[in-house]
């Protein structure tokens, strides 16, 4: 495998690769007002190709079995299915309208859906390709979490402002949490033992326990020179040891770094213009976040805490996933 | 005129009965009779609706959808019981429609003597003062959704009103600020013969002041109303021997400022009540989530959401607001919470939008729009406050004479 290496840092990695074939990843970005996703690859950290999509794709991820993407397309009001190697379309999904984001159940099937449109999250089962319920929600669903026995479902509604606990079995709302103004995003620490939840307007994020659904710690941020205001919470990531939190601020243009034990704030690290979703490679050593405004993905060395490079992608890139080549 | 209706005519609309109603179609009226109360929490709004009095109507012109500001209401109130289910909380909405020249209070007081304590009032300054004082004590709250004057936030303003319209002094720092940004600072300035449009005028000329721009020249505008046919005659000579960047216009019923637009002398782009316009809405704007807004508003009443609408939408929200984090339909507790420096209400525009404490305004970034696209939204960058950039826009607490008591 021949390769340029083009800075110090990947001189490692390509060397380390010569010796010991290290895990190449391939990088999805949604550009939401391209209609596009582009591929990236995790070694060269370059964009290789630029595939076109449906109107509005938003929220992306791959299926279980690594063969096929799938990505909210949300003016077309369908989720769309594409083959990952080929990047061809192969089917869509019924996703009810103005898909925005989703999550799989842990055994890969079924796949439920935010429609912000009509209050309701969907529940698909992607074999069958048809819907298996709807579930009334608040007003403006749109972050979605599932615990990791897939027991519990967690939706967030933007309007309403609250995390809805659905019961995967009965597809019955158990419990409801109110948070901040505005909740973006929700993620369950690896072990289930956390679930994180950002509120863009309300510039906080909520550190539940799903047990007790008391919220155990409110996190507010705090950028010297930069207006409170701009300090928007949105995508938040966790590492599977769940010793460090990411969390994007938005137009702050920074990722906050979180010590997920002792739930204390890090350092803040300044990546691209109004910063919303974050993906690690499956080894976590990096973290990518999409850069809205500035189109482009920043790549975030995970064990050195540093922004190592901007990625140019699509116009308003959204959804970032990461998958094994 | 078109959207006067039949004085006294209430419609009360939503209930939590009709929860499962994400299926339901949107503005299923019935009767106050068929609610079964059960143990929801009833919240309930009034909405009076009394449209000023206007100068001869033109025929022809774009009028406003007859459900102007009622449509908002009404999918705020479908928002709040989605909202409610979860709480056990069920807000009604109940609306009065006031003819121009009728009295309005004696409505708004049977409300109030219903038990109604939240109230949405689309009305002129003065019936809103009436309706103010004629409770004053009671457990009432009103959104001002309609009256722009800045005396209501001034000399004028009252402990038991929140204005969610901005003030003219609002819309006129906003459109200022862009405009001295772009260094188009020499202004002349064009006022119609109403007094509303003199108001307008004097909140551009401290504008001016404030953001260090210049009215170089003032006109008035006395060539009566329908200058469809004369304009083009007419405006060139009425708009020449000034040396100007922009010409604003303080024309609030929209009689003549449509006119002025490519019929000055000089090339020059128009701004104020016509041309490049100040507002809290626009069909064009989809940014911060708005896009979802537009959309739902849009598939309930197929049409387009207009600022009066977004306005009540805006105030109804905030009750709802105050319902879901109280958690309680009490009123104290619910107005406690309104007037609580820590409400905010999550408005689609990027920030937070708050009440201030010293006349009960509702900080908001402004829109700038042109008929068919969003411009810019203010406050500028650069525009900078000790307390909150939305600060640099309106009355500020040293400039109000407001004592809320």
């Amino acid at each position: 495998m021949i390769r340029l290496c083009v800075s110090a840092i990947l001189a490692v990695s390509c060397l380390a690769a010569a010796v010991m074939p290290a895990q190449a990843y391939k990088v999805f970005v949604t550009n939401e007002k391209d209609n596009t996703v582009s591929v990236i690859d995790s070694d060269t950290l370059e964009v290789e190709k630029t595939f076109d999509v449906g109107q509005r794709p938003r929220g992306i991820t791959v299926t279980k079995d690594g063969k096929f993407l799938l990505i909210c397309a949300s003016d077309d009001d369908t989720v769309q299915v594409f083959d990952i190697k080929t990047h061809k379309l192969v089917k869509t999904l019924p996703s009810g309208p103005d898909p925005e984001l989703f999550i799989l159940h842990p055994s890969g099937n079924p796949l439920y859906i935010a429609n912000e449109d009509d209050n309701l999250v969907t529940v698909v089962d992607l074999e069958a390709n048809r819907v298996l319920a709807e579930i009334p929600v608040g007003v403006e669903p749109e972050g979605m979490a599932i615990s990791p026995d897939g027991k519990v479902l967690v939706n967030t509604s933007e309007t309403t402002n609250m995390a809805h606990f659905i019961d995967t079995a009965s597809h019955e709302i158990i419990a409801n949490v109110l948070v901040d103004s505005r909740p973006r995003y929700a993620e369950f620490t690896a072990d289930g033992s956390q679930l994180w939840v950002s509120s863009e307007i309300g510039g906080t994020v909520a550190v539940i326990d799903p047990a007790t659904r008391e919220i155990v710690k409110t996190f507010t941020f705090e950028v010297p020179g930069v207006t409170q205001e701009a300090l928007q919470p949105v995508g938040i990531r966790i590492t599977k040891d769940g010793s460090t939190a990411f969390v994007a601020l938005g137009p702050s243009n920074r990722v906050a770094v979180i010590d997920a034990r002792s739930l204390e704030l890090k350092k803040y690290l300044l990546v691209g213009q109004r910063v919303w979703q974050l993906a690690f490679t499956p080894d976590e050593k990096y973290l990518f976040s999409t850069n809205g405004v500035s189109n482009d993905i920043s790549v975030i060395d995970v064990a050195k805490l540093k922004v190592i490079k901007s990625i140019r992608t699509g116009r308003f890139p959204w959804g970032v996933v990461v998958v094994p080549e | 005129m078109s959207s006067a209706m039949p004085m006294g005519r209430i419609r009360i609309v939503a209930s939590a009965m009709f929860m499962s109603a994400v299926l339901l179609p949107a503005g299923a009226f019935i009767s106050a009779a068929a609610f079964a109360q059960g143990d929801l929490a009833q919240i309930r709004i009034g909405y009076v609706r009394q449209l000023a009095a206007r100068p001869p109507n033109l025929s022809n012109l774009i009028e406003p959808p007859e459900d102007e500001g009622f449509a908002g209401g009404r999918l705020s109130v479908r928002d709040n019981n989605t909202t409610g289910r979860f709480l056990s909380q069920s807000f009604t909405l109940e609306e009065l429609d006031v003819a121009v020249g009728e009295d309005a209070l004696p409505g708004f007081i049977r409300m109030v003597d219903a038990g109604t304590n939240f109230f949405v009032l689309d009305v002129p300054a003065d019936v809103l003062l009436e309706m103010s004082d004629a409770v004053r004590g009671k457990n009432i709250v009103i959104f001002n959704v309609s009256a722009t004057d800045d005396r209501l936030r001034d000399e004028d303003c009252r402990q038991n009103i929140m204005h969610i319209v901005p003030s003219r002094s609002m819309y006129s720092d906003a459109l200022a600020q862009f405009l001295v940004w772009k260094k188009w600072r020499n202004w002349l300035l064009v006022t119609g013969p109403e007094e509303r449009d003199k108001l307008f005028a004097d909140a551009v000329r401290k504008s001016a002041r404030k953001f260090g721009a210049k009215v170089v020249d003032e006109r008035n505008w006395d060539f009566g109303a329908d200058a469809r046919r004369t304009a083009q005659a007419e405006v060139p000579a009425f708009t020449q021997g000034v040396d100007y960047d922009m010409l604003i216009v303080a024309d609030e019923f929209g009689v003549f400022g449509e006119y002025l637009m490519f019929r000055t002398w000089d090339p020059r782009p128009v701004a104020g009540t016509q041309g490049l316009n100040p507002s809290t809405w626009h069909l064009t704007h989809e940014q911060w989530g708005s896009a979802q807004l537009q959309s739902r508003f849009v598939k309930t009443n197929k049409r387009r959401m207009t600022a009066l609408d977004y306005q009540a939408w805006a105030a109804i929200r905030a009750i709802g607001e105050a319902a879901t984090r109280t958690s309680s339909a009490d009123f104290g507790e619910m107005e406690a919470y309104l007037q609580n420096p820590e409400f905010e209400l999550a408005g689609f525009k990027g920030l937070p939008l708050t009440f201030r404490d010293w006349n009960w305004q509702l900080r908001q970034p402004i829109l700038l729009v042109q008929p068919a696209a969003l411009v810019s939204v203010s406050p500028q960058p650069g525009f900078l406050h000790q307390r909150s950039v939305l600060d640099t826009m309106g009355l500020d607490k040293k400039e109000s004479n407001c004592t809320l008591n």
